[in-house]
This record gives structure tokens, C-alpha cells and sequence, in this order.
């Protein structure tokens, strides 16, 4: 395994006004990981994925991906990074095949043609392929979501509550396919979830945000026993209640 | 530059017109209805005249050429709007999407949608008014060549104002065209508006345009009398591209900080 982080995240920090978002936060990903970014609601995970995606540009620190800097390197470095969130709408007024064809332009995909075949078929979209998106489930959505996410093959995937608002069979089944997908290809993980089970089932190491800062980390399968804490639901609900009681 | 990104954006467009072709309204209907008005508006007004004025190829071949400007502008801003109202923002800028890029795809759109416009109403005019559009044949080509630069800085221009005021602000885009053409020559020569707003006029590069066709049209001016006047006219609208340009680049870098890219929605 490549030993050299895919993404390296050093004293991050951003600050709108007189609030701070994301606070000195610092960690790391590795190819084949897959590292949980947990939190409860305004803990500054998605404004962490929105500096990583070059969409925000954070007051402080750095983010270094396949050892470049984001700042001075985002259009190269975007080529081999993707993404998939619950508020980032694919465009609904395209069909699901012309959304793969325009983000295939957009990430300079080879052989689109091909690579469109492989994913409706990988996600079991090819009964929607001439529909319009707008007129899909939310399960087919996120399919569609998802199918984007790896069209360019990436090395680097962020998933911003890739299952929310989807029933658990949907979830699991989205689940598997990312899961099969990172191991066949190795590629870097951030997935930040509300769903503690789903955390546990796929993650290989998690984060916990508080009001933008990382307030512990560790194993997702023993931290919660690290912490006094029944499962990590219970060391979730303790992070946004009371996370002063949790510091060393 | 990629220009596969470049064809993204202009085939996203393409698709919303194929898939819902009421669209294409919005390309013809404006422009056909000035010409078709205009054309009976000429009409009558020559036929008041002593016969000597041609109202028709001095007013016609005007409109024509200001539809084919505000169709570029708007063709800019229509698609730019569109991509707010799908929120595709993240998506796109998300990706290795540059600027340049993105809005080398609106311009291509709205050439496509302008050029389409202006050949209909080239033929409605030739149909109904007996107009002939290529009377001064070729050295027609640097006066839409202008109109054309001035309309892609103003429809970036005006992409760069909804950026920053949010969608609301389209409706500062629509009566652009309109209130330049008070001072643009486009129905009167500019020397029938007051001397302070000929001021106005001489920054406005589609004077230049207007003026000069009205000397080779009523005048019997040659190409070679107004080529300083077209030069300043197209010198003007180099200038208005670049520094609409600039404005957006700067209004993008604002959104980045602010981070209103990841929050921006029809809603905003």
C-alpha cells in the first residue's frame, strides 16, 4: 500500500466574520482508507469537504492532495477527485446519460462512451438512462450521484452524507458498492455520516468535529468503549450535548 | 483551456433545448416581433416622406443588428441563470471547470442561440420587407464582429452582478439593452440627443457601429471613411470584455472566500 497520505489536511481553519467554521483541524488519508468525518449538525464538516473540493478557500493552513498544493494546483488535481453530497444536485432537467456525458466532459474522461455503459450498468441505472433526473427516486438519485462521483475514476472520493434521506435497504446497498469500489481501486475516502451504524460498517478510522475543532478520533469499532460509551451513537449524542466531558 | 469542459457547458444548453423545445421560443419570438413592428413602423413612416429617405434600410438593418447584441448578452445571462436555478454550482465548480472555460461555454451558447435568431428574422426581413441585410456585403462582418464583443462583456458583466447580488439581480440584466439603446444611435443619430448624453453615447462601442452604418447606408460613406470609427468602436469593446472579465474573476474569488459557491441556490 502507498504510504504517502492522498490527502493531507494541516491547521485547517476558517473563519467567516467573528465565527470560526473549522478550527486548526489536522489529519490525513491514505489510499484504500476509508476516514469518517462525524459531527453533529454546524461542526464544520462540510465546510471542510467545500475547502478540500476548492470551492471555499480556507482563512488558514494547508491541504495538500497527492502531495500538491490545493491552492496553486486545482485544476490538475481535480481530474483524479470527486464527490458526491445530499445538497449537491446533479443538473434535473438532464437525463441520467446526458449528466454522466457533460460531468465526463468536465473530468476529460476517456473513452466516455464506454465508462457511461460501465457505471449505468455498475449502478443499476440503465432502465433510467433516457430519463430525466428530476423524475427519479432518491434512491436513483444518489445512484446517479454516485455514479458521477467515480466517473473519472478518482483517487480521491468525498462523500458529504452519501445515504441521507435513504431507506436502509437503498443505504446498504450504496454502501456495498462504494465499499467494493474502494477496495478494488484503493482509492481515498472522507465520508461524513449521521448514521453511526453505517460509520461503523465502513469506516477504518473516524474524527469527531466540534464547533470546527477535532475533539477525539480513533477506531470507530473502540471508541465508543474508549470513551465510556455503549456504541458510538451514545459517544455521538455525548459530542453534541456535552463535549467538554470528553476531553482529556 | 480544455475545450472539452468548454463544449460541457455549451452541450448542457444544447440538451435543455432539445428536451424542451418551447425553449427556442425565447430565441426567435423577441427579435421577430421588433422586426415584424419595425418593418410596418418603416413602412409608414416612408410613406409619409418625400420618397427620398429609405426608412426601411436605415431602421431595419439597426434593429437586426441591436437584436443580434441583446441576444448574445442574454443568451450569456439566461444560460448563466439557468445553472443557478438547477444549483448546479457545486457540481460544476467543484470540478476542474475553469472559469475561462465556463464562460467560453455561455458565449458559444449564446452564439449558437443569436446567430439562430438572427438568420429567421434576416429572412423574415428579406419575405415581408424585401430587406436585403448583405446590401454593403462583407464589411458588414466588423460591425457585428463589434456588437458581438460588446455583447459578451455585457453578458458576463451582468452573469458577474447576479454572482454577487444573487438571482434577484437578473432583473437588472433585462433592461440592459434598452438603455443602451437610447444611447447607442441605434433608432436616431447620437447627434439628436443632448450634448451631455452624446458624451455618454462615445463610450458605448455599438455607436460607433450605428453611426457608421448610417453614413454608409444614407451617406454613401465608404468602408474606408468610417474604419477610424470602427476601430475605436472595436478598440471600446476589447476594453468592456476585458474588464468584464476581470469583474467576474473577482466576483467568483469573493464567492470563494465567502463561501457563497457552496451555498449559492435560486434561493439566495
Amino acid at each position: 500500500m502507498d504510504t504517502e497520505p492522498i490527502l493531507q489536511i494541516d491547521t485547517l481553519t476558517k473563519v467567516y466574520d467573528d465565527v470560526t467554521a473549522v478550527d486548526h483541524i489536522s489529519f490525513s488519508v491514505r489510499a484504500g482508507e476509508i476516514i469518517g468525518l462525524l459531527g453533529p449538525n454546524g461542526a464544520g464538516k462540510t465546510t471542510t469537504i467545500n475547502m478540500i473540493l476548492g470551492i471555499l478557500h480556507p482563512t488558514g493552513g494547508s491541504i495538500r492532495i497527492f502531495g500538491k498544493d490545493l491552492a496553486t494546483n486545482r485544476s490538475t488535481i481535480g481530474l483524479q477527485v470527486n464527490f458526491a453530497a445530499v445538497y449537491a444536485h446533479m443538473p434535473l432537467n438532464l437525463t441520467v446519460r446526458q449528466n454522466l456525458h457533460i460531468f465526463g466532459l468536465l473530468y476529460e474522461v476517456k473513452h466516455l462512451k464506454k465508462r457511461i455503459a460501465e457505471l449505468l450498468t455498475q449502478f443499476d441505472l440503465e432502465q433510467f438512462a433516457d430519463t430525466k433526473a428530476g423524475l427519479l427516486s432518491s434512491g436513483e438519485l444518489s445512484r446517479l450521484s454516485l455514479a458521477k462521483a467515480i466517473i473519472n475514476n478518482p483517487r480521491l472520493l468525498l462523500l458529504d452524507e452519501p445515504t441521507a434521506s435513504l431507506d436502509p435497504s437503498v443505504s446498504q446497498h450504496i454502501r456495498a458498492a462504494i465499499k467494493e469500489y474502494v477496495d478494488r481501486t484503493q482509492t481515498a475516502v472522507l465520508w461524513t455520516s449521521h448514521n453511526m451504524q453505517e460509520i461503523e460498517a465502513v469506516c477504518d478510522h473516524v474524527y469527531f468535529l466540534s464547533h470546527g475543532s477535532i475533539l477525539l478520533s480513533g477506531n470507530p469499532k473502540t471508541l465508543a468503549s474508549e470513551y465510556g460509551k455503549k456504541d458510538l451513537e451514545e459517544l455521538f449524542i455525548a459530542v453534541a450535548r456535552e463535549p467538554l466531558t470528553l476531553k482529556d | 483551456m480544455m475545450l472539452s469542459r468548454t463544449y460541457a457547458i455549451f452541450l448542457r444548453q444544447v440538451y435543455l433545448f432539445r428536451s424542451t423545445p418551447t425553449r427556442l421560443a425565447g430565441v426567435f419570438i423577441w427579435m421577430v416581433i421588433d422586426i415584424i413592428q419595425w418593418g410596418f413602423i418603416s413602412k409608414y413612416l416612408g410613406t409619409m416622406g418625400q420618397g427620398t429617405f429609405g426608412f426601411l434600410t436605415c431602421i431595419l438593418g439597426a434593429i437586426i443588428l441591436w437584436g443580434f447584441m441583446a441576444r448574445i448578452q442574454q443568451g450569456i445571462m439566461t444560460s448563466f441563470l439557468e445553472d443557478i436555478w438547477s444549483q448546479n454550482f457545486i457540481n460544476f465548480f467543484a470540478s476542474p471547470l475553469k472559469i475561462i472555460e465556463y464562460l467560453s461555454g455561455l458565449v458559444m451558447t449564446s452564439i449558437a442561440t443569436a446567430v439562430t435568431g438572427i438568420v429567421t428574422v434576416v429572412c423574415i426581413a428579406g419575405i415581408a420587407f424585401g430587406y436585403d441585410f448583405f446590401m454593403i456585403g462583407l464589411s458588414l462582418m466588423p460591425f457585428i464582429i463589434i456588437l458581438f464583443i460588446f455583447g459578451t462583456a455585457m453578458g458576463i458583466f451582468v452573469s458577474g452582478m447576479i454572482f454577487r447580488l444573487g438571482p434577484t439581480a437578473e432583473w437588472l440584466g433585462w433592461p440592459i439593452p434598452l438603455v443602451l439603446s437610447l444611447f447607442a444611435g441605434v433608432y436616431y443619430p447620437i447627434a439628436t440627443l443632448p450634448p451631455a448624453l452624446q458624451v455618454v453615447s462615445r463610450l458605448i462601442p455599438a455607436s460607433y457601429v450605428f453611426e457608421s452604418l448610417r453614413d454608409i447606408l444614407i451617406r454613401g460613406a465608404s468602408f474606408t471613411d468610417v474604419m477610424l470609427f470602427l476601430l475605436i468602436g472595436m478598440g471600446l469593446a476589447f476594453l468592456y470584455l476585458c474588464a468584464a472579465y476581470a469583474f467576474f474573476i473577482k466576483i467568483y474569488r469573493r464567492n470563494l472566500e465567502s463561501g457563497a459557491i457552496a451555498r449559492f441556490s435560486a434561493e439566495s
